[in-house]
């Protein structure tokens, strides 16, 4: 199956696999707040957060690249603070003309940007190394821990087991499509309002297919004996190790917000 | 890469952390009333159906159609689940969808998930089935021309709250961000409105029974309606006004004092509202902080019980 290569879960043993699931989704939750509480051009703070990151992606044995090459995700975002650089009032640090626009870098725009640009790297980074090494099923278990309402944790880990099978189904609906369209879809010939019925015909498709293994799953889970709520025999129980990593993060993380608040007044 | 980021999912660092917080608390208290409202609808069969269905937006985000020079539309899905299953189950399932998306592609960030979800899931869950409950059991036409409407209005909603949360959050400035997003998602909203339109007409064909008229009114009350429409005005109203002249805009919440509270830490905020008659001890910022708190949890609570169906005669 190919979309079975959507899962990012790497299989390891390591130390941050074995984690506790909360422990790992408090730290990064605790990590992201931390990024945002750092003022603008916090530079030694966001580079000991960075630290922190290549620490934990070296304890989890993927290797300090695999974090790296999947942490410019959010990138394409950057576009909606770009424009900042030129608006936020400062001092101007250069100026050009870019048609009918006189545009002028400030110190202030370009400092806020690039903050902005880190909190966001930084933050994606702890979320890849989470989703890489933590199985979903185990997350989700770790949010109902969290208290998060058990209604939508049974539907998000019900959820990742039809994720892969409902995109293979709308992939070979696509596959169809292209096989059977002798003409380039973006040929003039074909009408837009033909091209938008169809896929939207293939949604429909896809809704009622949905709705109708849902309808075979219930019926199945009600022969198995199920009674409206999910049991496990994981418990997750927190270890020593768990206390000491979430510990030990805490304690970097306030370090951290002390090192920037200190790192200003300097 | 088979999997592409999508344009609304704010990444985490965009928003500062007060919109993230305040945002995160309307949410979770609509999902509140969301996850018992629908626990007495569906009862144990509704983990399987909003589970396959939450897989299945999630899969339809992925169908596309060649618009011209490379740019395709496709499926935000909001609207489109809100008119098919209801809405409650729509905020659910949307939520499911967003947090997924977040916890395993890093598509969208953690902390402003809430922002997300609020953007994404619940606004348009009520423009969706608020303006098709309004036309449910009228002609064939009436109700695809309003799903039309209802899908690209719910897509302008979420572009409009991204902005505002952008713009309010020192991210983006208002005279950029509202007149590039807002004519951006005006064209990717017509992708959504075609897709739905035909998503819907294919499911009333083939399988009317779950569309009947008397099903639709039965998922929610009256108020999804008024609500729906009082949204789209003011989507209506206010997008052009925001393209057009945001400098207006920046004026008002300037006076307002928005923008300096939005962008401030919460314990610069919580320090600005000490309450005056217990003095500037640390008791009386928390004190402080747990009302405001408070008050908009209870705001977006009374707004949420307002969408109740009375409850029927159970006898």
């Amino acid at each position: 199956m190919q979309a079975l290569a959507l899962d990012p879960y790497r299989g390891e043993k390591s130390l941050v696999h074995h984690l506790d699931p909360r422990v790992k989704i408090v730290i990064t939750i605790t990590f992201i707040l931390s990024n945002v509480l750092l003022p603008d051009g916090a530079w030694l703070a966001f580079g000991l957060s960075w630290l922190l990151v290549l620490a934990a992606s070296h304890l989890s044995g993927l290797g300090w690249g695999y974090v790296i090459k999947r942490s410019f995700i959010a990138l394409p975002f950057a576009l909606a603070a770009f424009t900042i650089i030129f608006t936020l009032p400062g001092r101007t640090l250069a100026s050009f003309d870019l048609g009918p626009w006189h545009l002028s870098v400030s110190d202030a725009g370009l400092l806020r940007f690039v903050s902005i640009l880190l909190r966001s790297w930084l933050s994606v980074q702890m979320a890849v190394l989470l989703a890489a090494t933590t199985k979903f099923p185990d997350l989700a278990h770790g949010l109902r821990h969290l208290h998060v309402p058990a209604i939508l944790t049974a539907i998000i880990a019900f959820m990742y087991r039809y994720l892969f099978l409902l995109t293979e189904e709308a992939l070979r609906l696509m596959r169809a499509r292209a096989a059977r369209s002798a003409r380039s879809p973006e040929s003039r010939n074909v009408p837009l309002k033909w091209r938008a019925r169809v896929a939207g015909n293939m949604a429909g498709q896809l809704f009622l297919r949905s709705h109708e293994r849902s309808d075979r799953v219930y019926n199945a889970m009600l022969a198995r004996g199920y009674q409206g709520q999910f049991l496990t025999i994981n418990p997750h129980i927190m270890q020593r190790a768990d206390w000491f990593a979430i510990a030990t993060i805490l304690l970097a993380l306030a370090l951290i917000q002390f090192a920037a608040r200190w790192g200003i007044l300097l | 890469m088979l999997y592409k980021p999508a344009p609304l999912h704010i990444p985490d660092g965009f928003l500062s952390v007060t919109i993230a917080v305040v945002s995160w608390l309307i949410t979770i208290v609509l999902l509140g009333i969301a996850v018992r409202r629908s626990r007495g609808e569906l009862g144990e069969r509704q983990i399987p159906l909003m589970g396959v269905m939450a897989a299945f937006i999630f899969a339809a985000q992925m169908i596309n159609f060649p618009v011209a020079g490379g740019t395709s539309g496709h499926l935000l899905g909001g609207a489109l689940v809100a008119i098919t299953l209801g809405p409650w189950a729509a905020m659910l399932v949307m939520t499911s969808v967003i947090g997924v998306q977040a916890l395993l592609f890093q598509d969208g960030g953690l902390l402003v998930m809430g922002a997300n979800i609020l953007n994404m899931g619940l606004l348009t869950a009520l423009i969706g089935y608020g303006l098709y409950r309004g036309v449910a059991g009228r002609s064939r036409s009436a109700r695809l021309i309003t799903t039309g409407v209802a899908a690209w209005l719910s897509v302008m909603a979420a572009a409009l709250l991204a902005c505002t949360q952008l713009w309010l959050s020192g991210t983006s400035p208002a005279g950029v961000v509202f007149p590039a997003m807002l004519g951006v998602h005006a064209l990717i909203g017509l992708g959504e409105a075609l897709i739905s339109v035909a998503a819907v007409a294919f499911i009333t064909q083939t399988r009317p029974d779950l569309m009947e008229a008397e099903k639709v009114r039965a998922r929610g009350g009256y108020g999804w309606v008024i609500g729906g429409l009082v949204i789209a005005l003011i989507v209506v109203v206010l997008s052009p006004l925001a393209s057009a002249s945001p400098d207006g805009l920046e004026r008002v919440a300037e006076d307002l004092g928005f923008l300096s509270i939005a962008q401030a830490s919460p314990y610069e905020v919580l320090a600005d509202y000490l309450i005056p008659w217990l003095g500037e001890s640390a008791l009386s910022t928390i004190l402080a902080g747990v009302i405001g708190a408070a008050v908009v949890a209870g705001l977006a609570y009374l707004i949420g019980r307002s969408l109740y169906k009375p409850k029927k005669q159970e006898a």
